[in-house]
């Protein structure tokens, strides 16, 4: 099922000591990808951490300062016209025409795109259907709700079946289930041999991707499959319940060996070194000595604390 | 024919957001018909070195003595002898000059009698100001007749003033006459630059840019497809002037109309490519807005909308020069009121030509598909 002929192993992008700096910012630092074809690869990072950058320096918006990148096999920015044809760009903010129909702004990325009248017809067709725009056909796009905008959005640059997706925040003004419905549209794109490469700040998208990049201060700080990251988390991940979270937290974070502490509810989940073996126990005495008392038991590593850890040590070594 | 496609694309997609676009659609008739109805009236001010033709058929002492006394007000500068009354009304319609002294060979003869005129001041009636400069010549005593106007003024007053005015064009002297047709220009240096100065600014603000940029479309489709529509709603504007115009005013066209679309369309062309090269500039609609009244000012006074070009000052001719509104002016009141043809004042053309592949140029160069 995986070995098509758009092998998975064969990379879409591949970018080398990519760096972009805006005057004394540097935006982008060093950049090393390798974004396999057919798959969805995720950029997960905190804002101005680079993603918007990244992708924009991937399409052509932007020339980097430094490094190379090649899409598709063009060479960046060279070869950016190109390029164009075989590419689609959602931007973060809706950037079809407002004043225009839902018809009239598919007409008209159909014929930017060089679609024929034809094919233009019959793409818009297919593409109404997938995307649902049917009943919204007539109406001004500039009333349609977030949900309804972005689907219209990646109905537009889909028309022209491009091979690569470049997909900047997209559900950020979007309900979760049109997140939902969003994201299995794009896996079946994916399917379909369609590259996407996709930045988000939620933590379930990013969970959801093939393969992720996670970004802090314009860097690459971890990279891999969702699962196999949060697997190779040097840390393990305590739960620690306790009728005093607020207090316990401080209490935690005085502690040297500690990464990181996020409070949930009545319970903190707490990162510790993997080698401090006997943590959980450690950890229960500390507090008690504070006059917390609190109950401590080991749980899995899930994504958010490989992003904490990843995005805290960037910091550490910032300061 | 991908190429085509996408510049036929842009340009639908704008016809479209303009038919939506209500305000900026009532300004497309709005302005011509706001604009003509308030410039209903004449602008005179006091000018100098107005080019000035002469024919002198008596070459006597009289008359060169009566043609250094004109020169001596400065209203007038010389600019050429004529060999004959065919040949001065000529340099009139061509617009080489606007005013015409045509001295009889019985000039000596004519002195002697205080009922007649002496000789004969030819007009250019197109021009608004030429008209109420010319009334102050008609009333300059002949220097033979100066020494018994100062001893009697009886005798002055009821004497014959020096010159009989033929008042070319614009016989009965109407404002309407000589302001309509400049006001062609003028509506359509606002609309047409503030429009297309906007155009590419908006996409960049609202964020259509972006997507824009990452798509096949290059920017000579892009500029294109944005200019094709404008030029059309500004062939309408010219129409709309011209029916009330003629309707209102009942201003002539003694010209070609087809002459008189085809400078419109120069001119049209010249202000949509200053327009572009704006909205390459401009960093938000309110700069280019800012932009486009920073031409608009200059473009006002100093073309020979509101004062006479050749009066004035040197510098001020050599910016008015660069503006096209200069040279369209030239074209339509020569068009228009003149009966000139295209063909007699192709030096406007030229110049209007040359600003439009400028400013296309410049456009070109500084719209960078980029975002940086």
């Amino acid at each position: 099922m995986i070995a098509t002929d758009t092998a998975p192993e064969t990379s879409a992008i591949v970018a080398r000591r990519l760096t972009r700096r805006f005057g004394s910012l540097l935006a982008v630092n060093n950049v090393n990808l390798s974004i396999p074809a057919a798959r969805i690869y995720g950029f997960l990072g905190p804002n101005g951490s680079g993603k918007s950058t990244t992708i924009r320096l991937l399409c052509g918006l932007l020339e980097p300062s430094a490094g190379t990148v090649t899409v598709l096999g063009f060479d960046m920015p060279d070869e950016a016209d190109e390029l164009r044809q075989n590419i689609g760009y959602m931007t973060q903010r809706f950037s079809l025409y407002e004043d225009l129909s839902v018809a009239e702004n598919l007409q008209f990325m159909a014929r930017i795109y060089g679609l024929s009248r034809t094919q233009a017809k019959t793409k818009i067709a297919a593409n109404v259907e997938q995307y649902r725009l049917g009943r919204l056909f007539k109406q001004r796009a500039g009333t349609l709700s977030g949900g309804q905008k972005q689907r219209l959005a990646l109905a537009s640059v889909t028309l022209h079946e491009p091979r690569l997706l470049l997909l900047d925040e997209p559900t950020s003004a979007v309900d979760p289930q049109s997140r939902r419905d969003f994201w299995d549209s794009l896996f079946t794109l994916a399917e379909s041999g369609t590259t996407i490469l996709v930045s988000t700040h939620f933590m379930d998208e990013a969970e959801r991707c093939h393969r992720l990049a996670i970004l802090d201060a314009g860097a690459v700080v971890a990279e891999g499959e969702p699962q196999a990251l949060a697997n190779d988390l040097k840390a393990s991940v305590l739960e620690v319940s306790t009728t005093n979270p607020q207090q316990a937290r401080e209490v935690l974070r005085q502690i040297a060996w500690v990464g990181s502490v996020t409070q949930l509810g009545n319970r903190l989940r707490v990162t510790v070194s993997r080698t401090r073996t006997d943590a959980p126990t450690e950890i229960q005495a500390t507090l008690s000595d504070a006059g917390i008392a609190s109950e401590t038991r080991e749980t899995r590593a899930n994504l958010e604390d490989v992003f904490v850890a990843a995005t805290a040590r960037a910091q550490q070594a910032d300061a | 024919m991908s190429w085509w496609t996408r510049t036929i694309a842009i340009m639908v997609k704008e016809v479209r957001q303009l038919s939506r676009d209500r305000i900026t659609f009532g300004m497309i008739v709005g302005i011509p018909l706001l604009q003509i109805t308030l410039f209903g009236y004449a602008i005179n001010t006091d000018v100098r070195n107005i080019g000035t033709g002469v024919v002198d058929l008596a070459g006597s002492s009289l008359s060169r003595m009566l043609i250094a006394d004109i020169e001596q007000t400065q209203v007038v500068k010389f600019v050429r002898a004529y060999a004959d009354l065919t040949a001065l009304s000529d340099a009139i319609r061509r617009g080489d000059i606007k005013l015409g002294i045509y001295i009889p060979s019985d000039i000596e003869r004519r002195s002697g009698d205080p009922q007649r005129n002496v000789a004969q001041l030819l007009v250019d009636g197109s021009d608004p100001t030429i008209s109420s400069i010319a009334q102050r010549i008609v009333n300059m005593p002949l220097p033979s007749r100066a020494g018994s106007a100062n001893t009697s003024a009886f005798a002055s007053q009821s004497a014959a003033p020096t010159f009989s005015v033929r008042n070319y064009f614009n016989p009965e002297r109407r404002s309407a006459v000589q302001i309509v047709p400049a006001l062609i220009g003028v509506i359509l240096t606002l609309t047409m630059v503030l429009f297309t100065a906007v155009a590419i600014v908006r996409e960049r603000e609202r964020g259509n840019f972006e997507l824009l940029v990452t798509t096949p479309v290059r920017t000579v489709e892009l500029m294109v497809g944005k200019i094709v529509p404008y030029i059309a709603i500004g062939m309408v504007q010219v129409s709309i002037v011209l029916l009330v115009g003629s309707l209102l005013f009942n201003v002539p066209i003694r010209g070609q109309v087809t002459d008189l679309y085809l400078a419109s369309l120069l001119f049209v062309m010249a202000s949509l490519g200053l327009g572009l090269t704006i909205s390459t500039v401009a960093q938000s609609q309110f700069q280019a807005m800012q932009l486009t009244f920073f031409v608009f000012l200059p473009s006002i006074l100093l073309s020979g909308f509101m004062f006479p070009f050749d009066g004035m000052p040197q510098a001020a001719q050599w910016v008015g020069s660069v503006l096209p509104l200069t040279h369209f002016i030239e074209l339509i009141r020569g068009i228009m009121l003149r009966g000139a043809g295209v063909l007699e004042l192709t030096t406007h053309v030229y110049a209007l030509v040359a600003f439009f592949c400028v400013a296309m140029t410049i456009a070109m160069l500084r719209f960078v598909k980029r975002l940086d």
